[in-house]
C-alpha cells in the first residue's frame, strides 16, 4: 500500500494488468514452414499459407507447443492437456486472413505465478491468469509514401505466446518488475529471446485507479508498451490523466489508447471501438490439441534452473547477499560465468571482482560476457594469486586491468613483469630500515604521537618496492621497529 | 433476428449491402437461426463438444523451415507493389 498516488482529492490507488506478446524462439512459424527469422528482404520470410491464399491449410508447429508448455512450466501454470485454437476476426491489412488463429476460451496454459523483485528488496506474487498459442501479424511501414502504406508479411504467422497477468500490479515500478522478471524467466527458458529492439517482447498494459478500498475503476488498454522504459513512462502519464479526469468531475471511457514514445502521451484510438466485436470461433481448418501428460513430464525434466530457484541458491551456497545474488542471476550466462570461477574458491571474492570490476568495464565498452577478453577461468586464476598471498589485492587491480586490455592470464603478467609480493621479512626489513633512516624527524614525531605518520612509512616501503610487499608484513615489522603498537 | 443487428454485421465483415440484400439476410439468418434453436432443445449435459467425426488427431510438423522464399508469387496478385512490399491506401491512426 506504499504506492498510492496523491491527487487533490486524497489519495489514489493505481490497478494494473498486463497482457505479455512475447516471440516463441523457433526456427519456423507457428503454422508454417517458413522462416522465422527477424528481417530478411521484404515478404522474403513468407509462404502462401502465412499470404492466406485459397486452399493453404495451417499444420502446427510442434516444438513452438513444447516451447509454450516450458513457459507454462515456468510460470508454475497448469498446463491443458486440450487446448483449442480459434478464429479472432478483424480487417487489417497486415493480417492478410482477415483473422488471427489464437486460442480463446481454451488456452494451452492456465493459472500460475512468478516472484517479481521490488527497488526496495521486498518481493511480490503476481498471478498469472493464462497462456495462449496465436500468430503475428505483418508489418506496415507509413513512412515510404504520402498516401500509401507498405506492407511486408515477414513477421505475419510467426507464434507468439501472449502471457497474461491478474490484475495484482498496483504501481509503474512494480509493472516494470514483472516485466523484467517475465523476461529473464523467458530467457532463462529459451523459449523467448527476450530481444525489445527487434520487439519479441510487446505489452498492452490496463490501467485504471481507484480510492483505496473502492471498487475496480474504469480500465483503459494502452497498447505499443515496448520497453520497461515504456511501461513506467506510459504508466505514469495514463495514471495522471486518469486522476486528473476524475478530479475535475468527469468520468474513464473503456477505450483502447496508443503510447507515443515520441510524445510522451498516450492518445485514443476511436478507430478499435468496433473492432473489439471479434466473433471468435473454433478455427475449422485445426482439431482440438492435445498434449500428453507424459510429453509435459518429459519437458518438465528438462527444464533449467530459474533465476528465482538460482538467486536463493548463491544466498545460500555462496553466502552472498540478495543484492549481489540478483545481479549475478539477472542473466544465465553470467551466473554460469560466476559458477566456473567460483568453483573451490571463496566465492564471494569472485563475485566481487565479477560485479565491481570485470561489469564495470565491459559496460563502460559496451560489450557484454560473451565478448569478454576475461574468461571465468582466468578471473579464479586472478583470485588464486590473491588468496596465495602471491600477488596482493592493489597489484591485483594493476594485474586485472592487463589481463582486460590484453587477454593474458595472471599468473603470465605476475611473472614476465615480476610483480611477485615479497614476503621475505629479512627483505621487507633492510628496506624499512633505509626508510627509518632516511626519515629521523618523523620517526620522532611518530614516537611523540603523531599516529597519522604510520601511513607515511607503509606509502615510503611500498614505493620503494613498487609495490609489491606483502602489506601486513609490512604493517607488523613497521610496528616492532618504531616501538609503538 | 432484426436489421439492425444484420447491418451491424455486414459493416464487420466489410460487406456492403442493398437495402434488398439487408432484408434478404435478415430473413435468411432468421431462418438459420431458428434451426439452431431448434438444435438447442436436446439435452447435452454432460457430453463433450465433437470436434470431428472421425478419430484423428491434430497433425503436428517438425521446426523446420522448408517453405517461404517466394517473394514473386506471394505479391503475383496484389493490385500494387513497390520494392518487395504491398502497396495498400494509407492506414495509419
Amino acid at each position: 500500500m506504499a504506492s498510492l498516488v496523491e491527487g487533490k482529492t486524497g489519495s489514489w490507488e493505481v490497478v494494473i494488468g498486463m497482457e505479455v506478446h512475447a516471440q516463441i524462439t523457433a526456427h519456423s512459424k507457428l503454422f508454417s514452414g517458413a522462416s522465422a527469422a527477424f528481417g530478411g528482404e521484404p515478404n522474403a520470410h513468407v509462404s502462401l499459407v502465412d499470404a492466406a491464399m485459397p486452399g493453404m491449410l495451417p499444420v502446427l508447429n510442434e516444438f513452438c507447443v513444447e516451447q509454450a508448455i516450458r513457459t507454462g512450466l515456468g510460470l508454475n501454470a497448469q498446463v491443458n492437456e486440450t487446448s483449442v485454437f480459434e478464429r479472432k476476426n478483424y480487417f487489417y491489412p497486415d493480417l492478410p486472413q482477415g483473422y488471427q488463429i489464437s486460442q480463446f476460451q481454451h488456452p494451452i496454459v492456465g493459472k500460475g505465478e512468478i516472484e517479481i523483485d521490488l527497488p526496495d528488496g521486498s518481493v511480490k506474487t503476481i498471478g498469472i491468469t493464462r497462456l495462449h498459442l496465436e500468430q503475428d501479424a505483418g508489418k506496415s511501414i507509413h513512412d515510404q509514401h504520402p498516401t500509401k502504406s507498405y506492407v511486408d508479411l515477414n513477421r505475419s504467422g510467426c507464434a507468439l505466446m501472449e502471457i497474461v497477468s491478474e490484475p495484482d500490479i498496483r504501481s509503474a515500478d512494480e509493472a516494470c518488475a514483472y516485466w523484467a522478471k517475465l523476461r529473464m524467466i523467458l530467457r532463462y527458458l529459451g523459449t523467448c529471446d527476450g530481444n525489445m529492439e527487434e520487439g519479441s517482447m510487446r505489452a498492452d498494459v490496463n490501467v485504471s485507479v481507484r480510492k483505496p478500498g473502492a471498487p475496480l475503476g474504469t480500465r483503459c488498454e494502452i497498447k505499443n508498451v515496448n520497453s520497461i522504459k515504456a511501461v513506467q513512462m506510459a504508466v505514469d502519464y495514463e495514471v495522471q490523466r486518469q486522476i486528473e479526469i476524475i478530479e475535475g468531475g468527469g468520468k474513464i471511457d473503456q477505450e483502447t489508447r496508443l503510447w507515443d514514445p515520441a510524445k510522451g502521451a498516450t492518445r485514443s484510438m476511436r478507430s478499435k471501438e468496433e473492432a473489439h466485436d471479434y466473433r471468435y470461433f473454433p478455427d475449422p481448418d485445426l482439431l482440438p490439441l492435445h498434449v500428453g501428460a507424459d510429453w509435459i513430464a518429459n519437458i518438465k525434466q528438462t527444464l533449467p534452473e530459474l533465476p528465482d530457484q538460482k538467486k536463493h541458491r548463491f544466498m545460500e551456497d555462496y553466502g552472498l547477499n540478495a543484492y549481489d545474488s540478483s545481479v549475478l542471476i539477472a542473466e544465465r550466462e553470467r551466473a554460469d560465468f560466476f559458477e566456473s570461477g567460483a568453483k573451490g574458491r571463496d566465492a564471494k571474492l569472485v563475485a566481487n571482482w565479477i560485479l565491481n570490476e570485470l561489469l564495470g568495464l565491459l559496460n563502460k565498452d559496451g560489450k557484454d560476457l560473451s565478448s569478454s577478453p576475461v574468461t571465468a577461468a582466468q578471473i579464479g586464476g586472478l583470485i588464486d594469486l590473491i588468496t596465495d598471498n602471491t600477488i596482493s589485492g592493489k597489484i591485483a587491480k594493476d594485474v586485472f586491468a592487463q589481463m582486460y586490455a590484453s587477454g593474458k592470464d595472471a599468473a603470465a603478467i605476475v611473472e614476465t613483469q615480476g610483480l611477485r609480493q615479497v614476503t621475505d621479512t629479512a627483505a621487507i626489513e633492510k628496506i624499512i630500515d633505509e626508510v627509518l633512516a632516511e626519515n629521523p624527524d618523523n620517526v620522532a614525531a611518530y614516537r611523540s604521537g603523531k599516529d597519522k605518520l604510520f601511513g607515511f612509512f607503509v606509502g615510503q616501503v611500498m614505493k620503494k618496492m613498487g609495490g609489491k610487499a606483502n602489506p601486513s608484513a609490512v604493517n607488523d615489522i613497521l610496528k616492532s621497529k618504531l616501538g609503538r603498537s | 433476428m432484426e436489421k439492425q443487428l444484420v447491418r451491424k454485421i455486414a459493416r464487420l465483415a466489410r460487406l456492403a449491402l442493398t437495402p434488398e440484400q439487408e432484408d434478404l439476410a435478415t430473413t435468411q439468418l432468421s431462418n438459420t437461426l431458428k434451426w439452431i434453436e431448434q438444435l438447442q432443445a436436446v439435452n447435452t449435459d454432460g457430453v463433450e463438444p465433437l470436434a470431428s467425426v472421425a478419430d484423428i488427431h491434430l497433425p503436428l510438423r517438425k521446426d523446420v523451415v522448408n517453405d517461404g522464399n517466394c517473394a514473386e508469387a506471394v505479391l503475383a496478385n496484389a493490385p500494387e507493389q513497390a520494392q518487395g512490399y504491398f502497396v495498400v491506401p494509407k492506414v495509419v491512426e
